[in-house]
């Protein structure tokens, strides 16, 4: 049985990520959409007939962000989120949602090496305001 | 739904009122539709098993969503959620008892605003606490 190397994230690597430029994603927020959301996390509070439930946002970035430096990292875990909130946002609303790596560092969890990452999303609408920021950590390995 | 607090009227030590969720493997599936989220260890026993996992797991984003209905659904039609954290410290499972809770643990005033902090977790049917959290929302005031 051969050893297998132990996987790392080269500092090259970490900088190419942190300096990655990903697209910005934009949706509009359609009603019979945030009516499926408030079924799915079973949550009949009539507000959101016309705004959205607090983690909607998550909808906006289905896709994680190309990063082919963690390919030897394929498993993912999401360690949580830190989010505030500025103007509500309702149906109708067009959203676009403008991510970047804020920070990416290799650690050692219990199944090996592994690396945290933490993506920031900054949410505006179609008027330019602010509406929302997520701060989700992901730990892949 | 109940009334908008008044702020004044919160008081410290306050429980919000529980959410109780039993994930089904169906609710998992439409949460993973709604919200673009198709990572197989959400619907794919085969998959999570052979990456280690007990088997298929509730989206922490999901868990996200529980824990801020506890706060949206107890701030009323004029509460404003301006903060929320969560940590995911355990896996969980469909069809386990998911017990969301919420306790005000600070009151203040900020740049005109009238805040309340609250501290959120979730317990599994074991008790354990999976998710942790905490929220700030801003309540209407007597004074204001």
């Amino acid at each position: 049985m051969t050893e297998e190397p132990q996987k790392t994230l080269s500092p090259e690597a970490r900088k190419a990520l942190m300096e990655r430029e990903i697209p910005p994603a934009v949706m509009e927020v359609e009603r019979g959409h945030v009516r499926r959301f408030a079924e799915a996390i079973g949550d009949d509070n009539p507000r959101w007939a016309d705004a959205t439930p607090p983690t909607f946002l998550r909808a906006i970035l289905s896709e994680l962000p190309s990063a082919p430096e963690l390919d030897a990292f394929p498993q993912m875990l999401d360690g949580g989120s830190d989010w505030e909130y500025g103007d509500p946002v309702r149906v109708g609303d067009t959203i676009t949602a403008v991510t970047q790596f804020a920070r990416v560092n290799q650690r050692n969890i219990e199944v090996g090496p592994a690396v945290f990452l933490q993506l920031e999303t900054r949410y505006t609408n179609q008027h330019g305001a602010w509406v929302a920021t997520q701060k989700n950590t992901l730990i892949r390995y | 739904m109940p009334d908008t607090p008044i702020w004044e009227d919160v008081e410290v030590g306050q429980e919000l009122p529980a959410v109780v969720k039993n994930p089904s493997t169906r609710q998992l599936v439409k949460y993973a539709g709604t919200s673009g989220d198709y990572y197989e260890v959400h619907y794919d026993k085969d998959f999570a098993v052979e990456i280690g996992l007990p088997g298929i797991i509730v989206h922490g984003a999901l868990k996200n969503a529980y824990l801020a209905q506890v706060v949206t659904g107890w701030m009323g039609p004029d509460g404003m959620l301006r903060k929320l954290s969560v940590r995911y410290r355990g896996t969980d499972v469909p069809y386990d008892t998911l017990t969301c809770s919420g306790r005000v643990t600070k009151k203040y005033e900020q740049d005109g605003a009238h805040l309340v902090d609250c501290a959120l977790t979730l317990e599994n049917g074991q008790g354990e606490q999976t998710t942790t959290g905490t929220a700030t929302v801003q309540l209407p005031s007597r004074g204001a």
